[in-house]
């Protein structure tokens, strides 16, 4: 019996020790396989989700795209697994993806006790309210007694129970299970107003019977930080992808767009010629162990942070959804990227 | 009526005629009296259902027919009175094949024609002859050929791209197909007098009974990985075919298990008095009888199995009902659900309802009763 046991540890110990070994760098790893794979969400317009020909598009998919543009200098080099919120750190962790760009929020435990890293944020969302502009409120703390339509079991409930709480306010939660029968129930007037994130609440809003009877409030009630994904023990794929994040946010801060990005290579400016990798000798890209050009595919392939942004969720887009916190430190929002020197 | 001359008994309406009974007893008029107002009770409970058919069914086809659109995008659709018909054929292609490149869906239309064309050919139990086992095998060949790519100048297409009915086709034909087989060898263990074999039978078939066939698929693909060496990741849609094999299996061995208890004990010892071993009594005398008497139950089984497929939507793999609730979350198409599960919904009653109408058949020709 007491051979078996240590027989048992024996072959236990073994696997963890061939497993430990077999473990390579990240960026080897993608470079070996020939694309990059990304676990993205696969349901939300504007972030990831497929058109009606099979493609994927979105601010995270096109955040996916720039890592394989800097790593391969192509951006096409993606494979997308489409993943729900249980499976997405679990996936992570056993290495089914090499990174996460699913409109997952920043917080304290998943960066300790799950073992993940997150990167700069590529958006900063909030849970706000959606109201008939028939209630003549502007403002959610004149929202006092009334009925707030809310998805269950999720941190959007808590967090609006948290903020009625804070605010001395009375509120009735009218709890529904599916987002398209809360939606019903809302536009039928079975609640004064309807709480979510801030990004869906836009898309919302555009399938009301008349969206111009309904605007979202000021207020933003809580902060769901969303940023890409990766393991803990990396650090070089670490900085990759955090990297490639902020060459976005400083491309845009230049100016530097896909389409003018080739005349910026004959800039005088020092700063600009470093950052495209003009300048002989930098080394920006190499001490990344990427290619020197990295931050020229990005933006020649993806565009800067301000035309993804236009392209999946700006105005323009069914989702209209205006810069707020997501505009460039420089406009009054939190885009803010550390120098490349 | 028994008449001497042939001739006359060939026009059979005249010989019949004197003996036809009135007219309120046969026909529409007698069909109804019989069927539908044969007491007080029956014909309250007609006139109820046709006053709940009568403020049922007019709204609803006026909604599905007269004031729906068909081919429009979705502004026009949320002006419409009617049903928006246009969420499924704006969409078609991607609820049908998922995320397949979209030039090379010819591919795996082909593929699902194929094997359409191989299940309408097996139908007819005349070709139930070794040439269509080649068949089958060549069939399934072609198919893989065609989806996966890579031979023969085809533009190689990995399974995570798959999706959509093809998936869908994939993990029903390929589950069911497994776990038959699988699910009769448990039920000869279970039966089987060596204890070894039994116990680990019995043991296998009550554990997966006991847990939904959700936690299976949850455990394939959320925590399964987690154990395996780094580096070695096991493609996701084999991990949920494997889940719904082993699931499937479990429930035919049970029902199997029904069949051989059915069995006279009789028939055991007549095949034992022939000097049969194990082998061949159970192939030539056992099985034979067993599986013919088991068929409904078995296609009960088999029915819900196909339907159980859907439920990989919960580890996001792209069937044919993930395709459309995709579909569904963008704002151009938000809140036509009905229209959209309406139509997956006769999707899988066009599958379900052909194999119970197969296995009907399968009982008739084999006088099962």
């Amino acid at each position: 019996m007491k051979r078996c046991k240590w027989s048992v540890v024996a072959v236990l110990t073994a696997v963890f020790l061939v497993a430990g070994m077999a473990s390579a760098a990240t960026l080897d790893e993608v470079r070996s396989r020939g694309h990059l794979i990304a676990g993205v969400n696969g349901g939300v317009f504007g972030f990831s989700m497929p058109n009606d020909k099979g493609t994927w598009e979105g601010l995270d998919v096109d955040t996916a795209k720039a890592i394989a543009a800097a790593v391969f200098g192509d951006a096409s080099k993606v494979k997308y697994v489409a993943l729900t919120a249980v499976q997405r750190l679990p996936a992570l962790q056993s290495k089914e993806i090499d990174v996460l760009c699913r409109n997952t929020t920043q917080t304290l435990t998943r960066e300790t006790t799950n073992g993940l890293n997150f990167v700069h944020v590529n958006y900063y969302d909030g849970q706000g309210f959606l109201i008939p502009k028939k209630l003549g409120v502007k403002s959610a703390k004149e929202l006092g007694g009334a009925t707030v339509c809310v998805l269950p079991g999720t941190t959007t409930e808590l967090n609006a129970a948290d903020y009625f709480r804070a605010n001395k306010m009375e509120w009735k939660p009218v709890v529904i299970e599916q987002t398209s029968e809360l939606n019903k129930a809302f536009f039928a007037g079975r609640c004064d107003c309807l709480t979510s994130d801030a990004s869906q609440l836009a898309a919302q809003r555009s399938v009301a019977p008349n969206p111009n009877d309904y605007m979202i409030l000021p207020e933003i009630i809580s902060k769901e930080p969303l940023a890409p994904v990766v393991r803990h023990g990396d650090d070089q794929w670490y900085d990759i992808v955090n990297w490639t994040v902020m060459a976005l946010i400083q491309a845009e801060e230049f100016g530097i767009t896909s389409a003018n990005v080739d005349e910026f290579l004959k800039s005088d400016n020092p700063g600009i010629k470093r950052f495209l990798g003009v300048t002989e000798g930098e080394g920006l890209g190499k001490a990344l162990g990427l290619d020197e050009k990295w931050v020229y595919n990005i933006i020649k392939q993806v565009g800067n942070y301000g035309e993804i942004y236009e392209r999946n969720v700006g105005p323009d887009t069914p989702l209209g959804l205006a810069r707020g916190l997501n505009a460039l430190w420089t406009e009054g929002g939190l885009m803010y990227a550390a120098p490349f020197r | 009526m028994k008449t001497a001359d042939a001739t006359i008994e060939q026009q059979p309406p005249e010989p019949e005629e004197d003996i036809r009974p009135p007219v309120t007893q046969i026909g529409v008029i007698g069909w109804v009296r019989a069927n539908l107002f044969n007491g007080w009770f029956n014909s309250v409970l007609t006139l109820v259902t046709l006053y709940g058919l009568g403020k049922i069914a007019p709204p609803f086809f006026r909604w599905a027919f007269i004031d729906s659109v068909w081919l429009t995008d979705g502004r026009a659709c949320r002006a419409a009175a009617g049903a928006c018909w246009s969420v499924v054929t704006s969409n078609f292609r991607f609820i049908i094949f998922g995320f397949y490149p979209y030039e090379l869906h010819w591919r795996p239309l082909a593929a699902m024609l194929l094997l359409f064309a191989l299940l309408f050919y097996s139908r007819d139990r005349k070709h139930w002859k070794k040439s269509l086992l080649y068949l089958w095998i060549g069939g399934l060949c072609i198919m893989g050929l065609l989806m996966r790519g890579g031979l023969l100048g085809l533009e190689p297409v990995e399974s995570t791209r798959w999706g959509g009915l093809p998936l869908t086709l994939l993990l029903s034909v390929f589950g069911l197909t497994a776990a038959y087989p699988l699910g009769v060898l448990l039920a000869l263990g279970r039966q089987s007098r060596l204890p070894g074999i039994r116990y680990l039978c019995i043991v296998y078939i009550e554990m997966i009974r006991g847990v939904p066939l959700i936690s299976l698929l949850f455990m394939g693909s959320i925590i399964f990985p987690l154990f395996l060496p780094e580096g070695i990741t096991i493609n996701k849609i084999l991990r949920a075919q494997v889940a719904i094999i082993l699931f499937t299996a479990a429930y035919i061995a049970e029902v199997v298990r029904g069949g051989l208890q059915g069995m006279a004990k009789g028939q055991y010892e007549a095949a034992e008095s022939m000097g049969l071993n194990y082998f061949l009594t159970m192939r030539l005398i056992i099985l034979p009888q067993a599986l013919k008497i088991i068929i409904p139950p078995t296609v009960s089984i088999l029915i819900s199995a196909f339907k159980d497929t859907s439920l990989v939507v919960i580890i996001a793999l792209f069937d044919v009902l993930k395709t459309s609730q995709t579909v569904l979350s963008n704002p151009e198409w938000m809140g036509f659900s009905p229209e959209v599960y309406i139509f997956v919904a006769i999707l899988y009653f066009l599958g379900c309802f052909s194999m119970s109408g197969y296995s009907r058949r399968l009982e008739r020709e084999l006088d099962t009763g």
